[in-house]
């Protein structure tokens, strides 16, 4: 599914990604944990081609493909989608209509017909409610005047629409309370598949209880320091991230 | 060719023109104060950045020739909208296009087919709340003052159907100016909703439409005002908007400006006795080489009054546009509440916006806020949108679309909002592949609506 190889990228003239490896297979589950600045957002942004971040070295192969040189949305259209740490909000474009061009794109780049407004209705409907959203959040701009929790919401909704085929959540559990992080690791739970990948980055353990990974890494200093199963996350919770940069003995 | 004294043509023009005699008054003083005014240079403060070159290199003082007005009605019919309706083209009113249902309490008569008493009332008001010192076109406007429409609600009457005033212009052989006056009065309590529409037929224009609307709010009484410029991008418009606030009146005002050769429009607000309020929202989108200069000034000159204006505005290409709001507080304006807010966005490097908020304040017990923002679109924002997969060029159509969309969202009328909709997305881009998902009806409907049950 995703190959990532020697990754280097720098920001601002920085450099933060210092040559990461991770290998990811179909239905699989990885955790990305570390300190602060260790590169974790880092390496969504550079996934999902963000401007500013600028790779200086290495391969990502998704699904067989070189993703390195497409852009943005390409990326997203081949099935590869970013649940953002910090949504942003759009005031007088209404989350329905961004929405459906979104869907409307990816659909397009699929080969599939576009979906009427009707039946994209009712699926925009559904969707919400398994997210637990009010639908009048469907009318309303885009994330705009959203709590925390239903901006998260929102990004999981998305994600649902979109049937990608690998899913990074970037610190999708930062200032959320346990209800609003139980239903949306709900969401996130529900769109496991064999054919479906996730990454999931976070700085605490906490989310993990309800996200089970299949792995998990720890990255620090631009690259993966240890890896392990599910229960190497709470070694690190009980242990600190001091622990591995001191050599993890 | 030399360059045109435009003064001087203006002032010919006026003296040969035909006009209506009832308004004589009026001519003349309006025409001696335009003696008195210079040419608006650049040295001039209020025209700082607008330059009418323009006007010296073609004579517009000349007249409009009258133009086939069979089947312009594509051009300003908004569906759903139900409106009383008075259209004139290159300034002549035409009856045939227009329809006026009767109810009690309400005058709405054109100043050349009103009885002779009631042009007398029209004389006695038309020019009491336009001012004429600091602006030429308006002095031109007073000097050439002939048709127009006279709008009178009487004491708590509550219009039933919005008043839609519509200004067509042709394309003219020779340049020319048309000239249109507006006199609003709604007694206590009353209640009215004014459009004025600017549109044009779809051609070089080769036109100048000098339009000045005053209004009186009576005690207690509310103006719900629209502005909606459309006109071809080579037109010329000097609009002028004069409105005196009475004791707790409301005037709620939104001016949508697409772009012009020159498009100049100046408003001022007057809060005259006391616990008045104004609303103003305005949006202006120039693009290729269009000038657009909005000129605010509201006057606090009474205690309790409150004022809100926010104004956007998005510039393309080379074009240029000038933002000047001045809110006034006179010493007797304690409790003054009036916030201005002016936020920009400059989609090419070429495009210019020169921002002035002024705040002038002579109370002292008063709560006051201004700000201006230039900026260019929002990056993460555009990231985000391809992020899901919109392409970066639809992207920032989304982006440009929502700035302006924000205000737009909030106009009561659903027949206008609808009929601008397509009108704003199409300033972003002609690509209909670009602008469907904004313009896709049910899903647009619904989100402007409730019905997502």
């Amino acid at each position: 599914m995703l190959t990532i190889k020697n990754l280097q990228a720098k920001v601002e003239e920085k450099d933060i990604l210092k040559g990461l490896d991770l290998e990811i297979k179909p239905g699989e589950i990885h955790a990305i944990m570390g300190p602060n600045g260790a590169g974790k957002s880092t390496l969504g942004n550079v996934l999902s081609g963000r401007e500013g971040y600028e790779v200086t070295g290495g391969d990502v192969s998704f699904d067989g493909k070189d993703i390195l040189d497409m852009d943005t949305e390409e990326r997203a259209r081949e099935g590869l989608f970013l649940a953002f740490q910090y949504p942003v909000e759009i005031p007088g474009v209404s989350n329905l209509e961004f929405l459906k061009a979104s869907v409307d794109s990816v659909r397009e780049h699929r080969g599939e017909e576009p979906m009427d407004s009707v039946t994209f209705l009712k699926l925009a409907r559904e969707k919400c409610k398994a997210v637990n959203l009010d639908q009048n959040f469907l009318k309303r701009g885009v994330n705009e005047g959203f709590s925390g929790g239903e901006k998260k919401r929102n990004e999981i909704m998305q994600m649902m629409l979109l049937e990608p085929k690998l899913c990074i959540l970037d610190e999708t559990d930062s200032g959320l309370d346990i209800d609003a992080l139980q239903v949306v690791a709900e969401g996130v739970n529900s769109q496991r598949d064999p054919n479906r990948s996730f990454i999931v980055v976070t700085h605490y353990q906490r989310l993990l209880d309800y996200i089970v990974p299949d792995y998990v890494h720890v990255l620090a200093d631009g690259k993966i320091v240890k890896s392990g199963g599910k229960e190497l996350a709470l070694e690190l919770e009980e242990k600190g991230y001091g622990w591995l940069e001191n050599g993890g003995q | 060719m030399g360059a045109i004294n435009f003064n001087e043509q203006a002032i010919a023009f006026a003296d040969a023109a035909e006009k209506a005699n009832f308004l004589s008054g009026l001519q003349q003083t309006g025409l001696a104060q335009f003696k008195t005014l210079p040419f608006p240079t650049r040295k001039t403060e209020d025209w700082k950045y607008t330059s009418l070159f323009a006007l010296t290199k073609q004579d517009y003082n000349q007249a409009v020739q009258s133009a086939d007005v069979a089947g312009l009605n594509g051009l300003y019919d908004v569906e759903g909208l139900g409106a009383n309706r008075i259209v004139f083209v290159n300034g002549v009113y035409q009856a045939q296009a227009s329809n006026l249902d009767a109810q009690a309490g309400v005058l709405v008569e054109t100043f050349l087919n009103a009885s002779a008493d009631l042009q007398a009332d029209i004389a006695k008001q038309v020019g009491t709340i336009a001012e004429t010192g600091r602006n030429l076109f308006t002095a031109l406007n007073n000097a050439q003052v002939n048709d127009g429409v006279f709008i009178k609600l009487e004491k708590n009457v509550q219009l039933e159907k919005p008043i839609q005033i519509v200004h067509v212009t042709t394309a003219q052989q020779k340049s020319a100016t048309a000239f249109a006056r507006c006199f609003i009065e709604l007694g206590q309590h009353a209640n009215a909703t004014v459009i004025e529409q600017f549109v044009s037929t779809d051609e070089t224009q080769n036109v100048l439409l000098n339009q000045t609307t005053e209004a009186s709010v009576g005690d207690g009484a509310k103006l719900n005002h629209y502005r909606l410029n459309s006109e071809h991008e080579s037109s010329l418009h000097f609009g002028g908007v004069y409105v005196d606030l009475n004791r707790d009146s409301q005037f709620e005002s939104y001016q949508v400006l697409l772009g012009g050769q020159i498009k100049r429009l100046d408003v001022l607000v007057n809060h005259n006795v006391g616990g008045s309020h104004c609303e103003m929202k305005g949006v202006y989108l120039p693009k290729h080489d269009q000038h657009v200069d909005i000129h605010t000034y509201i006057e606090h000159k009474a205690a309790h009054c409150t004022t809100n204006e926010v104004y956007r505005g998005i510039m393309a290409d080379q074009s240029k546009a000038v933002f000047n709001g001045r809110i006034h507080i006179l010493p007797d304006a304690q409790k003054t509440l009036a916030e201005l807010s002016n936020k920009n966005l400059l989609l090419s490097d070429k495009a210019q916006i020169n921002t002035k908020p002024e705040l002038e304040i002579y109370a002292d017990d008063v709560r006051c806020a201004h700000g201006a923002t230039v900026a260019q679109l929002n990056e993460t924002a555009k990231f985000y949108l391809r992020s899901r997969g919109i392409s970066a060029q639809e992207a920032d159509i989304m982006l440009s679309f929502g700035f302006i969309n924000e205000l737009l969202e909030s106009i009561p009328l659903d027949a206008l909002r609808t009929k601008m909709r397509p009108l704003m997305a199409e300033q972003f881009s002609s690509n209909r592949e670009l602008t469907k998902h904004l313009l896709d009806s049910d899903v647009s409907e619904v989100a402007a609506s409730g019905e997502t049950a």
